[in-house]
């Protein structure tokens, strides 16, 4: 087995440049990472140092400037658009900080959101969001609309939408971020659990130590560099 | 189908301005359909007029008068199988804003030209054999409260009776229908022998000819010798097809084509403005969404079709709904209460309707699509 099968995201010698007007912002500079299949991982490190970017470039929301990121053994730097979408509805759950639901649609229909780009049948698509909303504990909530729902709650439906498609890896850009502390702790359960019970590869962004600790590792980026160490 | 809930969705977010959007696209293609039926009035039989029909009318103007012998010289001239005169009677029944077109014909002929007047064979044999006989078409019966065995009583404008008595009176013996839908069913057609005898002036004298020609690939040139058989006489013909001669007597009010193509050409650049302003609205304020949407695996042309369908959707339903209001107001009746000849709405405005229906849905998604299309997922999540 090579070293990039057995790690699920294998990110080498990544550079990413902004370009802000006539400037170029280098964010990420030489970056190398591995990251192991069903491992939770923590991204720390100060506001702008890349961390998001980071995120962004494995989970195939952008594209480096210059390096390889491949993840699951599929060079993703290299695919064309619209085989970059269809690879982030395959393998990809993503959770956001201010959790983008739907206001339109119901906590039920937000999940089913990413099966509409399969070829399931209305009522299979119903049954996994039911089963997605039921793993987040909200199967009671699942016909009430974003703005009836807690913080907590519309994080819950946040992640029941990233694991509808029962993806491999889940990125989570500071999750508990507009969380009090007892919701915060109840999502950060819910990933473990994720992570331990069913094996989702985890990468979490976030600038909370307590939140980083649930991780099974952390890492700190900072000026585009990572380390295992906070540096000051 | 799937992704209709979701575009419905979207299109419920701002419900005054999709309201307010939706009511101008009804009123948009309701006008569209209801100025499509007068145009449709004033083109009367334009698209219906017989191709192997020719029009015969005086050089100088339709209102001066052909001798009644030209029939016979035209009968002689090859190619040409029948011809028939009318006559601009222009009475008003009881006031003047009962108009419609009354014409003194020689009824066998002018039924055998217009097979398209359906009259049953009892009532033709009874226009035959009535000398003071005239048929009405259905439109003005109704709008009148016509029936068969009623005197009606015309007011002359033009021609008096001998003596300068302007009323004349006719036994109404039939009530004929169109053979198509842009039959006009509104005339009032009567004997020419008892009109010749009994007018004060003009004996021996008709309006304009109608000639039925055998080969209507030969129409120029048939007309070109007829015009030549009384070129240089005292009473000069100008021949035309049926369909360009309708067309000239209907733009004699103006070219109403032209002012409903105007009217409805700046109403749809309204829309256009309205609809394009509400989509690109629509998707300024949704960029985090379509984002998201792009993130969790939509294509750039898949969030591209949402937004197109949102326009499509809204235009659709405004536009089935103008049409079907229009189609009701028509139904209703011409608002001249009965003076237009034909008042309906043809099924080729429908089809056109359809089509302006996607082209003002794409014209005004277009831009707000292309927009979403290329909008990058990881720049929208930043702001």
């Amino acid at each position: 087995m090579t070293e990039s099968a057995k790690n699920l995201v294998c990110i080498k010698n990544v550079d990413k440049v902004f370009k802000r007007g006539s400037e170029n912002i280098h964010v990420l500079g030489g970056l190398d990472l591995d990251i192991p299949q069903g491992e939770f991982l923590a991204l720390m490190g100060p506001s702008g140092s890349g961390k998001s970017t980071l995120l962004n470039l494995i989970g195939g929301l952008d594209r480096p400037s210059q390096g390889s990121v491949e993840v699951g053994g599929e060079h993703i730097d290299k695919l064309s658009s619209r085989r970059l979408a269809a690879w982030r509805a395959r393998h990809v759950g993503l959770v956001f900080q201010f959790y983008n639901l739907m206001p339109v649609l119901s906590a039920q229909k937000n999940v089913e959101l990413p099966l509409l780009l399969t070829h399931l049948s209305r009522a299979e698509r119903k049954k996994r969001a039911a089963i997605a909303l039921d793993i987040v504990g909200l199967s009671h909530r699942n016909n009430h609309f974003p703005r009836t729902l807690s913080g907590g709650e519309q994080q819950r439906v946040g992640i029941a939408r990233a694991i509808v498609t029962d993806p491999t890896l889940l990125l989570c850009d500071e999750p508990t971020g507009d969380l009090d502390r007892k919701s915060g702790d109840e999502i950060l359960d819910l990933l473990q659990a994720l992570n331990r019970e069913q094996g989702k590869t985890i990468v979490m962004v976030t600038h909370d130590i307590h939140a980083a600790a649930r991780a099974s590792r952390t890492l700190y980026l900072n000026k585009g560099r990572l380390s295992t160490e906070l540096e000051e | 189908m799937k992704y209709l809930y979701l575009v419905w969705s979207n299109l419920k977010r701002k419900k005054m301005r999709t309201t307010l959007t939706l009511l101008s696209i009804i009123v948009a293609f309701m006008l569209f359909g209801y100025l499509g039926a007068i145009k449709q009035a004033f083109n009367m039989g334009i698209d219906v007029a017989g191709l192997d029909r020719l029009i015969v009318r005086h050089k100088v103007s339709l209102i001066q008068l052909l001798p009644a012998s030209h029939e016979s010289q035209m009968e002689q001239i090859e190619g040409v199988d029948d011809a028939v005169h009318q006559t601009w009677f222009g009475g008003v029944y009881q006031k003047p804003s009962n108009f419609f077109a009354q014409m003194p014909v020689e009824p066998e002929e002018f039924l055998e030209m217009y097979p398209e007047y359906l009259l049953s064979d009892e009532q033709r044999e009874a226009w035959f054999n009535t000398r003071t006989g005239a048929i009405a078409g259905r439109t003005t019966a109704d709008r009148f409260g016509w029936k068969v065995g009623d005197r009606i009583p015309i007011n002359a404008t033009i021609w008096s009776r001998q003596g300068g008595e302007r009323t004349w009176e006719f036994d109404l013996v039939g009530i004929y229908d169109g053979a198509e839908k842009g039959t006009d069913t509104s005339q009032f057609l009567f004997r020419f022998d008892y009109f010749d005898e009994a007018r004060q002036f003009g004996q021996g004298q008709v309006g304009w000819y109608t000639v039925r020609i055998s080969d209507p690939e030969q129409a120029a040139e048939i007309a070109a010798a007829i015009d030549a058989r009384f070129a240089n006489s005292s009473y000069e013909t100008k021949t035309e097809p049926e369909g360009a001669f309708l067309q000239g007597f209907a733009n004699q009010i103006g070219d109403i084509g032209f002012i409903m193509m105007s009217i409805i050409a700046a109403v749809f650049f309204t829309i256009l403005m309205v609809a394009g302003n509400t989509m690109a609205y629509a998707v300024r304020e949704r960029t985090n969404e379509l984002a998201v949407l792009k993130a969790i695996g939509f294509t750039d042309r898949g969030v591209m079709g949402l937004v197109l369908g949102e326009s499509l959707v809204m235009t659709g339903i405004g536009g089935a709904i103008g049409l079907v209001l229009a189609w009701f107001l028509v139904s209703l009746g011409d608002p001249s209460n009965g003076s237009l000849p034909v008042f309906y709405i043809p099924a080729k405005n429908f089809v056109t309707g359809v089509l302006l229906i996607a082209a003002v849905a794409l014209v005004a998604g277009i831009l707000p699509a292309l927009q979403a299309q290329r909008l990058r997922i990881a720049d929208a999540l930043r702001r």
